[in-house]
């Protein structure tokens, strides 16, 4: 039988504010336990909180970025749960008024658009971390991320295919780092998705019972977990059985999901407007200052480089889905203003050395508008591709300046066409073999003239006018 | 001792003028508290040292000029559910044994920099909940107007301390009632700000939505001396009002001031000594120069429910935190994480508390949730709204406390409802965030005080202050003590 899979996300994104939202405390990742800690991220008795305005406004930000209506009455809710990395025993959160809703993100996926819908995003507080040490069999409790804002994103059920999923996941990556609000970096937990499916089959409209995959931190794992949870889901009902309403821990090394809580005798949060918050009011001025200072978001950025640079779409596709890539981009193209090169070395080398480093793409450190000298070295036929390459890898490991680098280690080509010359006729002089079979008809034979002439030059001719030159020579012949 | 009957503004006074040296004065009442705290209960903790400690830093500010507040050098203490940075702060509540806070509430601090010295932490029911401060871990308050007497509550111990002049003046806190119903109770005068007056950071929450720091005093200047110290702006509580300090002019002239009567407060259940008293001060008011007139406030009939429903589920999550896990009383013996939270909260909160987290969690759960919680915020919004009518036509509503004078310890403790309907005159007040002022207006037929109650608009601290005050200036009943009245326990 064949089956029809339904998804629903709940994104959550660590907010890159200075200070957490509620107190002054720092929230940079890392850091000793519990250093970046005070009485009120703690839930000391008798403390209260200050709402951090950043976070309203990144909230809009994200808001209007995903075609979101900004609810103009705010106001925070409790949740209430015991667990130790939640000091007041209680979440603050939005249930009732979240800042966005009703929103969509459009997506493409084998050249077929869609638009994902989004239900709601709101704006609530992280909890601490609770680090289990088996050897004594303890838990501890470090509160560092305790208070760090969040926003949840949460999608309608509009995705049928894991592809959709990363589609759409890429692009809100995009749009995040694009509005400055997050570095969404998932090996940190700044970017985090619960995925809800359900499948059911194709012949008919009701939707299954579904299951939630909690926490999942990366791309491919997303893609894997529900790959498995959709054929673990059909096994169930082909063998007849009921899919349990449930939240499921994926387990990437493992490659299979395991039960954590059922949802039929679910937790009741006991929600209820947070008293010690007043309700924000976000003014129509508020959302236009937002509005009019939102930068180019991915979508327009991408049909910008098409038309205005007319570069292959696959190539535009990479690039504007970061921002870091946008970032070299920009900068380099700057530098050079020759895109169709400074999208090729992105594509190229950039990323090469990204892989072959193991950097990711947003600790790439280089000064970016040296790609473009680098760019306009060769351009200038100052020197030659594979010398520019050389230089790029010490420029990525070292951030060398390129025109400096060059200079200092003599790397430019030779503009001395008569050494050229000089140096073609010894070698054809040299190579009486290669001449007879160039004679015969074997035309191979130039290119290891090529490479003979190159090396006793240094590599620092131009091949071209080495190409010329070995022609016009064995056209002497 | 003759220095004990001072009030604080004298006893500032004579401070400054050098007659008395703010360390001579702390140990005159620490001398006294620690002779009479066996008697009353009064205090969980006194902390001498630190009190020593700070009376000899704001005698040097005082003598090189730095500290100029009226009430510089006043020994004063405090409500235990109000942080105190090193001090033990127990909320009455075996919960919180050993908690020490590394920071000080607001209200503490602003009146430390003021130069008060704290001598100690007051006895109270268990987290405020309750009207008698007979829920207290540490053991019951006694009224100092009578041994068998309780001093009402929550905040029993900042009413009782007062009227057994060990102290020249206290801080309490009110969510239905908990300053006001104790000030009658025990014969002394007591404010209720407007919720957001006074910076609620570093108070224990019960019900965050309601709860108000207040002083109380033996007279009306006093304690509006305190609330100037005390009230404006904290950029550390959002519900804290954008305002500045309250500072009031006392003039005691109250001519033409309208003063309302809401006739439902005195129909059944009312004590009829208190009914008396209450109804004899409205027309003293009047010979000053009020217009006094009756109305109808029928919304009072609920109050009592829409109070607790809101009160209980809010406490419910803010007492939520108390875990076993961090500080305070932990079991030592427990099998996992439940069984921990299990056992630190069944062992270290007592009835009243554990009652009233279960009321709150029961109005909170689904399915309850739009039939309790959320029809009591639209009763609060209705209440709010008869007053805001009745303050279309009256300057400030007049009213008994309490319907009767003090209880006898252990007469509600048994039946809680009891105890929960006899703050049908004040509950209200908090549901619609108003401020209200407690002055003693006489003494039933046994000798028990009797306290009157006067209502205003919000931020209107200094008219309720300035009626109390001409009432004060024409009466006597605010100096009268449990030692003149020959009551001594």
């Amino acid at each position: 039988m064949d089956y029809i899979t339904t998804m629903g996300l709940e994104v959550h994104t660590e907010l890159s504010t200075k200070t957490k939202i509620f107190c002054s405390c720092s929230t940079e990742f890392g850091g000793e336990p519990n250093t970046h800690v005070c009485e009120v991220c703690s839930g000391m008795p008798g403390t209260l909180p200050v709402l951090n305005e950043q976070v309203v406004e990144y909230a809009i930000r994200v808001g209007l970025a995903t075609n979101c209506e900004i609810t103009r009455y705010n106001k925070f809710d409790r949740k209430n749960y015991f667990y130790p990395d939640l000091p007041k025993a209680y979440q603050v959160s939005q249930l009732y008024l979240p800042i966005c809703r009703n929103g969509h993100i459009d997506i493409e996926v084998g050249g077929k658009k869609k638009s994902i819908r989004i239900h709601e995003i709101h704006m609530e507080e992280d909890a601490g971390k609770l680090i289990h040490d088996p050897w004594d069999d303890t838990t501890l409790v470090d509160f560092n991320r305790c208070g760090v804002p969040l926003l949840e994103i949460v999608s309608e059920p509009d995705f049928e295919t894991g592809e959709e999923v990363i589609a759409y996941l890429t692009k809100l990556k995009a749009i995040l780092q694009y509005t400055g609000v997050s570095d969404c970096k998932m090996e940190q937990g700044s970017l985090r998705a619960d995925v809800n499916l359900s499948v059911r089959p194709s012949t008919t409209t009701e939707l299954g019972t579904r299951t939630e995959m909690k926490n999942i931190n990366s791309f491919k794992a997303i893609a894997r977990a529900i790959e498995g949870e959709r054929k673990r889901q059909i096994e169930v009902l082909e063998e007849g059985g009921r899919v349990i309403q449930e939240t499921r821990r994926w387990d990437d090394n493992k490659g299979a999901s395991f039960a954590m809580r059922s949802k039929e005798n679910a937790q009741d949060y006991r929600y209820f407007p947070e008293p010690d918050l007043v309700p924000v009011e976000i003014s129509e001025k508020w959302i236009e200052r937002v509005r009019k200072e939102m930068p180019e978001l991915p979508d327009a950025k991408k049909a910008r480089y098409l038309a205005e640079y007319g570069l292959p779409e696959y190539d535009v596709d990479i690039i504007t889905g970061s921002k870091y890539l946008v970032e070299i981009f920009e900068t380099a193209l700057d530098a050079c203003h020759e895109a169709k090169e400074v999208s090729n070395w992105i594509m190229g080398e950039v990323l090469r050395m990204a892989t072959e480093t193991k950097t990711e793409v947003e600790d790439i450190q280089f000064d970016f508008a040296n790609l473009g000298k680098l760019i306009l070295l060769v351009k200038k036929n100052i020197i030659n591709r594979p010398t520019a390459k050389e230089v790029f890898e010490k420029m990525f490991t070292d951030n060398v300046d390129p025109e400096q680098y060059v200079k200092e280690n003599g790397l430019e080509m030779l503009q001395d066409d008569n050494l050229v010359r000089e140096v073609v006729v010894r070698v054809l002089a040299d190579n009486p073999k290669s001449i007879a079979e160039w004679k015969e008809g074997n035309e191979k034979v130039t290119r290891f003239l090529m490479g003979q002439c190159m090396k006793q030059l240094k590599g620092k001719a131009n091949p071209g006018t080495v190409n010329d030159v070995i022609a016009e020579e064995l056209a002497k012949m | 001792m003759d220095e004990m009957k001072w009030t604080a503004l004298e006893a500032g006074r004579r401070i400054r003028a050098h007659e008395i040296g703010v360390e001579e004065l702390t140990k005159a009442c620490l001398d006294e508290i620690k002779k009479t705290n066996d008697t009353y209960h009064s205090f969980i903790t006194i902390c001498e040292q630190e009190a020593m400690a700070q009376a000899k830093k704001v005698q040097k500010g005082i003598d090189d000029g730095t500290l100029t507040s009226p009430l510089a050098g006043v020994p004063m203490a405090v409500k235990d559910n109000m942080c105190t940075k090193g001090i033990e702060t127990t909320c009455a509540s075996k919960i919180l044994t050993g908690f020490r806070p590394f920071y000080s509430s607001t209200a503490v601090h602003r009146l430390e920099e003021a130069g008060a010295v704290i001598l100690g932490k007051l006895n109270m029911d268990e987290f405020a909940m309750g009207s008698t401060s007979e829920t207290s871990f540490y053991g019951p308050v006694v009224n100092p107007w009578g041994e068998q007497r309780s001093p009402g509550g929550s905040s029993g111990g900042s009413a009782a301390a007062v009227a057994a002049q060990q102290v020249f003046y206290t801080l309490g806190s009110d969510t239905g009632g908990s300053i006001r119903q104790p000030a009658s109770f025990c014969g002394v005068t007591g404010l209720k700000p407007t919720y957001g007056a006074v910076s609620r950071y570093g108070l224990i929450a019960y019900a965050s939505s309601l709860d108000q720091i207040g002083p109380v005093g033996k007279n009306v200047e006093d304690i509006a001396e305190v609330l100037h110290i005390i009230s404006g702006h904290d950029p550390k509580d959002s519900t804290s009002v954008d305002a500045p300090a309250i500072k009031t002019v006392l003039t005691g002239d109250i001519q033409g001031m309208r003063i309302g009567i809401p006739k439902e407060y005195f129909g059944e259940g009312l004590q009829k000594d208190v009914k008396d008293r209450v109804l004899e001060a409205a027309k003293k008011l009047e010979e000053l120069g009020a217009v006094v007139e009756e109305f109808s406030m029928p919304e009072i009939d609920y109050a009592i429910p829409t109070y607790y429903i809101i009160a209980c589920a809010e406490a419910s999550s803010n007492l939520s935190r108390f875990d076993g896990v961090k500080y305070g009383y932990a079991p030592t013996e427990y099998k996992d994480l439940t069984d921990l939270y299990y056992k630190a909260r069944s062992q270290g909160f007592g009835m009243e508390v554990k009652r009233r987290i279960m009321i709150g969690a029961f109005v909170l759960s689904s399915g309850y949730y739009d039939a309790y919680y959320k029809k009591a915020l639209q009763v609060k919004a209705v209440i709010k709204q008869s007053f805001d009518r009745a303050f279309e036509k009256f300057d400030c509503i007049l009213s008994p406390t309490a319907p009767t004078t003090a209880l006898r310890l252990g007469e509600s403790l048994s039946d809680p409802l009891k105890m929960y309907l006899g703050d049908i005159y004040t509950v209200s007040v908090n549901l619609a965030g108003l401020p209200s002022l407690v002055v003693p207006c006489g003494f039933d037929c046994e000798g028990l005080p009797v306290g009157l109650q006067l209502t205003g608009k919000a931020f209107s601290e200094s008219t309720l202050l300035n009626a109390g005050y001409a009432y004060q200036q024409a009466t006597q009943y605010h100096k009268i003590t449990p030692f003149a009245a020959g009551k001594e326990a």
